[in-house]
């Protein structure tokens, strides 16, 4: 593989039907591409976290992952509220989801550090009332 | 062992996919939780037979689903463990008695 594939979806906001179609898309493609299973593992999961995110707290976004020769990048872009203590929403069991989404299991809290767990390097950038981008990338084996 | 083991154990197949290897259990219902520590061929066991659950069940490469507490699988979740090959058990156990049952199996 010489030039970088790249895959683009729009999640939109409260729909957690459809929250978890883009991460699904990309694993098949990852794994039709032969890309490393594992890679492939960590990629989904972290970019479906990021995806429920984008449905729950966002209002919708853009994904854009873009696999090179040696590493998947994904980047989510969102114009939702913006995140006022990033610290705090990173750390585990801290949650604002509100409670319709909790009753469907989500809302642990476990959102953004498993996204920062399953990547090899995570990166969020976020301006209240202006919204989120967040790029993580899963290096290839 | 493989998720042959789940229908000797009396465990109700709701969804018959490709049998696979067991590599051990894990149980909770948080998703997000069961996310980032249900590991590639687990059997997890839950009450939660929504979408989502299978999304999770899918991406985590979890073997198969074991709905507990006799808890319902919803239609459309049906429909999408059927489309992604995801095998989905159900039992009347609560998840304790039905992963100390599974857990004595895999012993």
């Amino acid at each position: 593989m010489s030039e970088a594939i790249t895959l683009r979806y729009t999640v939109p906001g409260d729909d957690f039907t459809r929250a978890g179609e883009a991460s699904a898309d990309v694993k098949r493609n990852l794994k039709r591409m032969g890309v490393d299973r594992e890679a492939v593992r960590k990629a989904a999961i972290a970019l479906y976290e990021g995806e429920i995110n984008l449905a729950i707290h966002a209002g919708g976004g853009e994904i854009t992952v873009t696999l090179t020769p040696d590493t998947i990048v994904m980047l989510l872009e969102d114009h939702g509220p913006g995140i006022p203590d990033i610290s705090l929403a990173m750390s585990e069991g801290w949650s604002t989801a509100p409670d319709e989404v909790r009753s469907l299991g989500f809302g642990a809290g476990m959102g953004l550090p498993n996204m920062k767990k399953y990547s090899d390097r995570f990166d969020i950038q976020s301006t209240v009332g202006v919204g989120t981008t967040i790029r993580m990338e899963v290096d290839l084996a | 062992m493989t998720t042959e083991l789940l229908r000797q154990l009396d465990f109700t197949p709701l969804v018959d996919a490709e049998e696979r290897e067991i590599t051990g259990g894990f149980c909770g219902d948080l998703l997000s939780w069961a996310m980032g520590r249900c590991t590639e061929g687990q059997v997890w066991f839950t009450v939660m037979g929504n979408l989502n659950a299978v999304a999770v069940a899918s991406l985590a490469d979890a073997a198969a689903i074991v709905l507990c507490h006799g808890a319902a699988l919803m239609p459309d979740a049906l429909a999408r463990a059927r489309s992604e090959g995801i095998n989905v058990f159900a039992t009347d156990l609560p998840e304790y008695e039905a992963c100390v049952a599974f857990a004595r199996e895999m012993e």
